[in-house]
This record gives structure tokens, sequence and C-alpha cells, in this order.
């Protein structure tokens, strides 16, 4: 991933221990947001951020001016001169100028839009569509002999949508090429054009049958792009999606970045290459689950898409719903949760029309922030749903590999194994993480931790943690080249423990015993108490601190060992503390409009979420 | 490294929040491209009318796939053996363009193609032939009265006009053109149906705070072809257009005429600039456009008003940016819709009621009161 010019990678490969100072950006389709690390003490330490509109859009129709303006709010705000005269990086730190490194994420203009397509929709390009989501890519359609769609509405679809890439897979090796070469050809005559100008040739990943590459050569090399890589399936029983992984990220830099406006002179700004923005969230989930060694779910809330990570026995898998988001894509959260499961987890008293209006000026003017509580209530609301919604999406997409039965399997074990649906189970999840403008801006963090333990419910002992600023993109493609100095941020400044959340799965009445708790640290007892149904209740337990925690539920709820099994559990402490959440699971709601606000109100105020004073009143 | 005690001057302070365009005069630039290369058919410092074809090309036509090894049951490999047309031949439809025979004759099977166009491949991979139909021709019209400023060999032009210059916040189905009727009395009112009669057949109507469905309903039953208003309810939207919609990308819909909305969602008072610029204009020929996308290369609807009355001296500016003394707009409550200038740019994050520091704008108003307002909820009114 280091850039290939020798010079660059001479200057980009500079010993860790000489330097000073990182400075990492990610262009995003809202806003740039540049980061300033700086080595203190020998350690690497976040110092401060800059963030300015992404200029990728007329009139300015160059991200390098979001970038500079984001670097001069830096410069701003300390004594550092990093942009030269001439606008680009002054690199390396000299004479107390300039920085030692610079990385970028980007996102702007939509990000990297691909089509995937594959011989059989439930494996092969079910596979292409999980290696595409992986590379960082949005998928805009996934095209397949037996997708149900009549040729020409795959042609007229394939015709119409102007991706950045196409990813196309097929067959397993050794087998019959006539199915991949249908497909291909069907590409092939509906000659797809590139987003970003007609000029170029589309960049097109072959990862399927290796029998099929003369053919595919044949057909595809003159009009296309072509990057042949080894088999996505090469047998049922296996997915590769490493290599078309990586050929997607090459091909990205080398056609796609370089027809967007501005991105050829910002490459030459950066020390290594430029990578999608939940290429490099995705980077920074896997450190983590990595580094603490268990299962993680995280989610990057943005303003145009939800990702969703999962980290589950060690098997890395992204979605991305790219129709659902908190700007751009507000109004699709709408159109897909509904109005009432959005007005469900708002607190005040509200017209649904109004509400209805706030979004969708919100989807007019994305760059918009809330300036009253009530704006920003109906934000976290949108929020919720939005997680709730993209967690759904991504279990469609975390599922066991389908058509891979061996022989020995009998006729009844291969019909329920091609029913099994996900493998993500949120009793098994140990750690939940959140990224993104709106969950690392909450003006609380107990509003954030709210926002995603409603939104996603974990079960039994789950660990909650945040970006603190927006930088685990950052961090993501800085541990390309850096992995020390970017973990040492991570962990430090980045990676906000929120605390730890308590929830006995299972259903009762309001104020039924749930559990027995008792919550110790070596010196005290913190917590020893019967919990009830309904309630939410915080102890806290300051970040980096250690408790161990009995939970002895009752027989019809289970923390992870079984109804009324009792659980020991080490857990951590964070900025909110440890929140047993006895609501249950499902979380329900009341029916009754006045009662169910009275409810929101009660668990706000349990987590301190919001002042509690607040009136609600005002401009809505 | 050490925080500055103070922070740098205002002037570098600036930030980059274009906002609306609502120009008296301005020399508008118009790109007309055609989809794929083709022919130009006007020349630079011709004078074009509002629908004056300047371009045209052939889009090649739909390919279309047969299964001849399917319909004949025979091998993908062998295909090529049973056609009877070969690529490049000319095809019509019910035509036979494959045939093959069996059991000495006695078994024949013919395919007929259930398309014209021409062979356009064969293949042996996959026992497929795709017949391409014929092109479909399209033309290119001119979209705005002005002159040929610029040819772009094989692709189209670039028409300058000067003109006066409106752009929306969002629209609905895309470029027509007709006279500007203002339908309404003050930037305040509401467009109702009963201010539409059947005089304003091809008039582009404008409205003031709100437009009603029932005037929308009015507006294409007396054959409008536009509406410009401040405010709509949402749900008067999906009415009109017949879907929630997800995300502001518009333009394509067929709805009857051309919506824009100046101001946002709700009853939202028209911008007194932009109800007295289209007051000055009443009667005047008008090009206009909903097409909206706020993503990925923003496009905001536009009403362009060419003009000769005023000429502007150059080519409009990249705004540079907020500075001390710009007219901005807030676009966030508490305070949507006030007007005012830019009192100051305090460099250092404050908290607002929500709770977050957030770098703030001071907007000194037209009444004097000067509020702090995100940075993020304002946008420069470029005049």
């Amino acid at each position: 991933m280091w850039k290939t010019d020798e010079k660059t990678q001479a200057q980009a490969k500079r010993l860790e221990s000489e330097m000073e100072y990182i400075l990492a950006s990610d262009v995003g389709s809202t806003t740039t947001k540049a980061r300033l690390f700086r080595k203190i003490n020998n350690e690497w330490r976040y110092v401060l951020s800059g963030e300015a509109p992404t200029t990728v859009e007329a009139p300015y129709e160059n991200v390098c001016m979001g970038v500079q303006n984001a670097v001069r709010e830096i410069e701003e705000l300390t004594d550092l001169q990093i942009l030269s005269e001439n606008g680009g990086m002054i690199i390396p730190h000299s004479g107390g100028r300039g920085v030692d490194f610079y990385c970028t994420t980007s996102s702007a203009g939509g990000g990297l839009q691909m089509l995937v397509a594959g011989v059989i929709k439930s494996m092969t390009a079910e596979s292409a569509n999980r290696a595409a989501l992986g590379a960082g890519a949005i998928v805009m359609d996934a095209i397949a002999v037996d997708d149900g769609r009549p040729d020409y509405q795959k042609i007229e679809r394939i015709r119409n949508l102007r991706p950045d890439m196409i990813l196309l897979a097929g067959g397993t090796d050794g087998g019959t090429i006539q199915l991949v070469m249908q497909i291909a050809e069907l590409i092939a005559a509906s000659a797809p054009k590139a987003r970003l100008g007609a000029d170029y040739a589309l960049p097109l990943v072959y990862a399927g049958n290796k029998n099929a590459r003369p053919a595919i050569k044949k057909l595809m090399e003159k009009e296309f792009a072509l990057s042949i890589v080894e088999n996505i399936r090469p047998v049922l029983e296996m997915e590769n999606t490493e290599p078309a992984r990586m050929a997607i990220h090459e091909l990205f830099m080398e056609h796609v970045m370089s027809h967007a406006p501005g991105y050829s002179q910002l490459m030459k700004w950066a020390n290594i290459d430029i990578l999608p923005t939940p290429a490099g969230e995705g980077m920074a989930m896997q450190l983590i689950a990595k580094v603490e060694k268990c299962n993680v779910l995280g989610v990057g809330l943005g303003g145009a898409t939800t990702n969703v990570y999962s980290i589950f026995d060690e098997r890395f898998v992204r979605s991305v719903s790219a129709n659902l988001g908190m700007s751009y894509s507000i109004c699709n959260v709408l159109k897909e949760a509904g109005i009432k499961n959005i007005m469900r987890w708002i607190p005040f008293e509200a017209d649904e029309n109004q509400i209805i209006n706030v979004m969708r000026n919100k989807m007019i003017r994305p760059t918009t922030i809330p300036q009253t509580l009530r704006l920003l209530l109906v934000e976290h609301a949108v929020a919720r749903e939005s997680l709730r919604l993209g967690l759904g999406h991504h279990k469609t997409i975390a599922t066991r590999l389908k058509g891979a039965v061996t022989e020995h399997r009998m006729i009844g074990e291969m019909l329920s194994y091609s029913l099994l649906s996900t493998y993500i189970d949120m009793m098994k999840i140990k750690i939940i993480v959140g990224t993104g403008g709106l969950l690392s801006h909450a003006p609380n963090r107990a509003q954030s931790m709210l926002i995603m333990t409603d939104a996603w419910q974990p079960e039994g002992v789950t660990k909650v943690y945040q970006d603190s600023v927006f930088m685990m993109p950052h961090l993501g493609v800085l541990s390309m080249a850096y992995p020390d100095a970017a973990w040492s941020v991570f962990d430090k400044d980045c990676l906000v423990r929120v605390g730890t959340v308590i929830a006995p799965k299972g259903v009762a009445v309001q104020g039924e015993k749930v559990a027995d708790i008792v919550i110790k640290t070596q010196d005290s007892t913190l917590f020893e108490k019967e919990v009830v149904f309904g309630d939410i209740t915080v102890v806290p337990l300051p970040e980096r601190a250690k408790a161990t925690a009995t939970i002895n539920p009752v027989k019809h709820f289970d923390m992870g060992a079984g109804e009324g099994k009792t659980v020991e559990a080490t857990i951590e402490g964070g900025v909110v503390g440890v929140v047993i959440d006895t609501r249950g699971r499902p979380i329900g709601l009341p029916e009754d409009d006045k009662e169910r606000r009275s409810t929101l109100m009660r668990w706000f105020n349990s987590m301190s979420a919001y002042p509690k004073e607040m009136a609600l009143g005002g401009s809505g | 490294m050490v925080k500055k005690e103070k922070g740098k001057s205002a002037e570098e302070a600036y930030a980059y929040t274009p906002g609306m365009k609502v120009k008296r005069a301005v020399v508008v630039r118009k790109t007309r491209r055609l989809p794929i290369l083709g022919e130009v058919l006007v020349k630079k410092g011709d004078e074009l009318g509002f629908d004056t074809i300047v371009a045209k090309t052939d889009i090649p036509g739909e390919p279309n796939v047969v299964r001849i090894d399917e319909i004949l049951g025979v091998l993908s490999e062998d295909v090529p053996v049973y056609m009877v047309k070969k690529v490049g031949d000319k095809v019509e439809k019910d035509e036979i363009i494959a045939k093959s025979s069996s059991m000495f004759g006695l078994i024949k099977k013919n395919v007929a193609s259930p398309f014209a166009g021409i062979i356009e491949s064969v293949s042996d991979s996959s026992g497929q032939v795709v017949i391409r139909a014929p092109p479909i021709p399209v033309e290119l019209k001119a979209y705005v009265r002005g002159t040929v400023a610029e040819v772009i060999p094989k692709e189209g032009v670039i028409i300058e006009t000067n003109a006066a210059f409106i752009q929306g916040i969002c629209g609905i189905s895309g470029e027509r053109y007709g006279k500007i009727r203002v339908a309404i009395g003050t930037p305040e009112d509401v467009l109702t149906a009963e201010t539409i009669s059947p005089d304003d057949k091809g008039k582009i109507l404008i409205g003031g705070s709100l437009v009603t469905y029932d005037a929308i309903e009015k507006a294409l039953q007396v054959g409008a072809i536009g509406v410009v208003a401040g405010g709509i309810e949402g749900n008067c939207l999906s009415k009109f257009i017949g879907y929630e919609m997800g995300v502001a990308i518009t333009g394509e819909e067929e709805v009857g005429l051309t919506l824009i909305i100046t101001e946002g969602f709700g009853k939202m008072r028209m911008s007194s600039r932009t109800f007295s610029l289209l007051k000055e204009f009443d009667g005047h020929e008008a090009a206009i456009n909903g097409a909206t996308q706020i993503r990925a290369g923003v496009l905001r609807p536009e009403i362009i008003i060419p003009h000769k009355l005023v000429l502007s001296k150059s080519e409009e500016e990249l705004s540079r940016g907020m500075v001390p003394g710009t007219p901005v707009r807030i676009i966030g409550d508490p305070y949507f819709g006030k007007i005012g200038t830019v009192s100051s740019l305090p460099v250092q994050l404050k908290k607002v009621e929500t709770g977050s520091d957030v770098r703030v704008v001071d907007v000194k108003l037209e009444d004097g009161e000067i509020v702090t307002v995100p940075r993020a909820n304002v946008e420069i009114i470029e005049e």
C-alpha cells in the first residue's frame, strides 16, 4: 500500500523514532476532518482537530481546498505552520514547520460505488458483495443469473447505473464457464459508463472461475480496465475475498480517485495511498477485536450511510446501508422505519408533520447542526432507527456460506443449513463501538451510549466504546504505515471507554424481579441489589477501572449461561459507568403516548443523558 | 505546542459556506453536453432561443439476449455452427437467426429473433447471441436563450447569457421555459388554487410562503409549466410526486410541471430579495429546472431569466467565504429564516443549548440584535 514512487517511498518510510508530527485527514461527504498527532514523551498522542466543509462539489470542485481549510484551522489554534506558501504540505517537519507524515481517507462525492455480479445470487454474487463491502464500497446492485430479473431488466439496470467499478465473480475453479460468461456478456453488451466521466475505461475486477480467464480477457480487455485476480469462491466451501479486496483498492487509487476533482493533487500530498473511509474505519474495528480478543460489533453512523462492522469468531464483515444516514439520507430512514418508529423515541409532544418537515429540511441542508434540544432529540430518535435498520441489514450479510455443504450431510441437514440465518448473536458480542459525527459529537457520552443500547439492545455483559472526536478512519489508514503510533493514539485518545452494559435477556412486567446483582472492586462493594424490570440503573465506575459483577438472574432471564444461571464477569468502567439495563429484550415502550413519554424521560434521567430541567418547549 | 493567546485575524478565519445565489445580473454559462459523442449543429456566436436544437446524436439501442443453446438444446460451444446470421447482420423481428436439424432431418428447430436489430455477438462460451436494437436519436436543446460562447467538438456547446439567476433549495422535475407570473402580493402570502386561472397556461407561477396541494393541482389543470414558492408541506410533496422522497436527488420526475422551493419544508416566507427580483421580472421569459442533487456534485434548482436591463460586468466569482459584514441567512432553529450580517467569527468553540461545543458565528440581525449560531447553520447571501 506504500506509494510506488521511490522518492515518496523513502520519505514515507521514515523511521517512526525520527518523527514528531503526523497529520491525518478524512475527506468526508460533508466535512473534511484533519487530526494532528504528536509524539509527547515518546508517546504518540492526539493534539487537536480542524474541520471544514468538503469542497468536492461545485463551485469549488477541488477537495484540496477543504483539506487546506481544515489544516488552516489547526494552524490557527497552534504555532505550527503546516501548509507551504503554494498551499501544499510541508513534509518533513523541520525548523518548527511542517509535519513528518500525512495520510488520508476519503468518502467524498459518494465514496466508492460498485456494481457486483455473480452467477448464483446466494453464492458467488453474495461473496462478491461481501468482498466489495469489505473493501469499503457502496454496492449499488448485485446482478446474478438467478436474481429473478429478466435479462432486459438487468441490462437496463447496468446501463443506468454509473458505478466507479465492477466486481465480477462466478463459478468454482474448474467448473463450467457458461454461466459466468453469460453474465459477463450481459455486462459487456450493456457498456456501462464510469460515474466520474465517460472518457476513461471503467475498472472491472474479475474474481471468478479461473478457466474463464482467457474468454473474459478477450471479451472485456478492450472496453474495461480489467484486473484478474484469484477466484472469490475457488470451491464452494471457501470464500477468498482478500485478492479481490486488494485489487479494488488498487483500482480505486489508479482509476477512480485520479478522476475525482482535486484528488490527483491530494494523492501527491499524501505519503501513502488514499483509502476509502469505511476501509479505514474497518481496519480500526479489526484492531480493537485483535487487541481485546473478542467479538466486536461497530458502527460508523454517517450523513449518507450507516456502516456496520462485525468481527465475530475472527471473521470480519462490513455492511453498508447506503440509504440510511443522518443528513443526506435522513428521509430514507423515515421512509424505511416509518414515522411511528421515529416518533416513539421522542420524549416531547410533537406533531408528526412537524417532525417530517424537520427531517426534510435536514435532508436539503445536510450540513446544519441542531442548536436546540428539541432538534437534537429528533436527530437522536432517527439515529436509533438508522442503527436498528443498519444492524438488520448487516445480519443479512453476516451469514454462513450458502451452498457450502459436505458430502457427509444428510438431505435434512442440507435444507436446514441453507436456511441458517446470521451468526451474529448479541449475547456473544462483547464490545460495541460507535463512530461517526452524531455519535462522536453527542454533547454527552451517555446520549450516544443510550442511542446504541436502545438500537442494538446488547445482551449479557457488553462493553461500549466510542470514537472520541471521530478519528477511527484516520487511525485505520495510519495503521497501514505506523501501526504502533496508530495504536498509541487509538488507545489513549480515540477510544473512549463509555462503560459496560449489563442486560439480562427476557421479558417480565414492570417492577418484577429480574436479578440479584453484586458489583465489587478489590476494595469495596459498589452495588448489591435486587433489580426489577423496566429500569436503568447506573453504577459509577471510572474509565479503565475494573470490577467483578455477579449476576444471578431469575429463572426466565438469561445472562449468557442459560436461563436462571448465575454469571460472574470482570467488567470495565467508563465515563458513564456500569449501566444495569433491566428493560428486557426486546425493549418495549408503553402504548399510551403520555406514559411512553414519561418512560423515556425516566430512562433519560436515569442515565443523566439530557439536562433534567429541559422543558422541551421552544421551536421545533 | 502552545495554543495561541489570540486567534488569527478574522479574514484568515473564513469559512466556506456556499449560499443560494440570488443575482439580478450575472453572466450565466451553461454547458450543454450530449450523453455520448455526436454532431454539434450550431457555431460560436450563434444566437439561440430556449428550444433551439444545438446538437444531436444516436444512442446505441438496447442490447437483447437470445439463449440459442437453450432453445436449440445444443452445447454452447456449438452455437456458432447453428447460426444462419452472422455478427453484423441486420435482422427483423421473427426472422430466423439459427436452426438445427437432427434425426436425419426429421426434427427441425428454428430460432426466430424476438427483436429487430443487428447481431452484435455470438458466444461459444455462453451460447447466447446479443442483438442490438436500432439506435435512438437524441436532440439536445439550448434550454436558455443566449449566445454560443464555445463549441465543444462532437459533444455540445457552452451558452452564455446575461441573466437574473436564482437558486432554490429543492425542486421537482426538469427543464422548462415560460413567462413568470407573480400570483400573490407579498412573500408571506400562500399560493392557493383560487389565485390561479386559465390565463396561466404556459406560465411560471410565483407563490410566497407556501404552495398548497390544491394550487399545484390547479396549476397542472390550467397547463402552467412551473411553480416557485418559499415552502411546501412534506406530505403535500409526497402526494404530488406519488412517493416519499428518500434522498434529494430529483429532476427526472414526469409530473407535468417543474416545482421549485426556495426556502424549505413547511410554511416559509420567501426571502425578500428572491421575491422582489421575481417581481421585477414579472412577465419575462425564464428557463427553470427543478433538478436537485445535494450529494456528489451539488445541484440546486434554478431560475434563469435572460435580460439586457442591467449588464453584468464580469462572470460570477467564486465566493470567498464569510468575513465580518458578509450578509447571511440563518438556516437552523431557533432563528430559521432570519437575515443579518456577520458580526464576528470567534475562533474558539462555544457551547450552544444542546450542550455541544461548536464553532460559531455572531450574526447581527436586521433589528440590531446579535445572536450566536453554529457556523454550519448560516448560508451566505450571494448578491
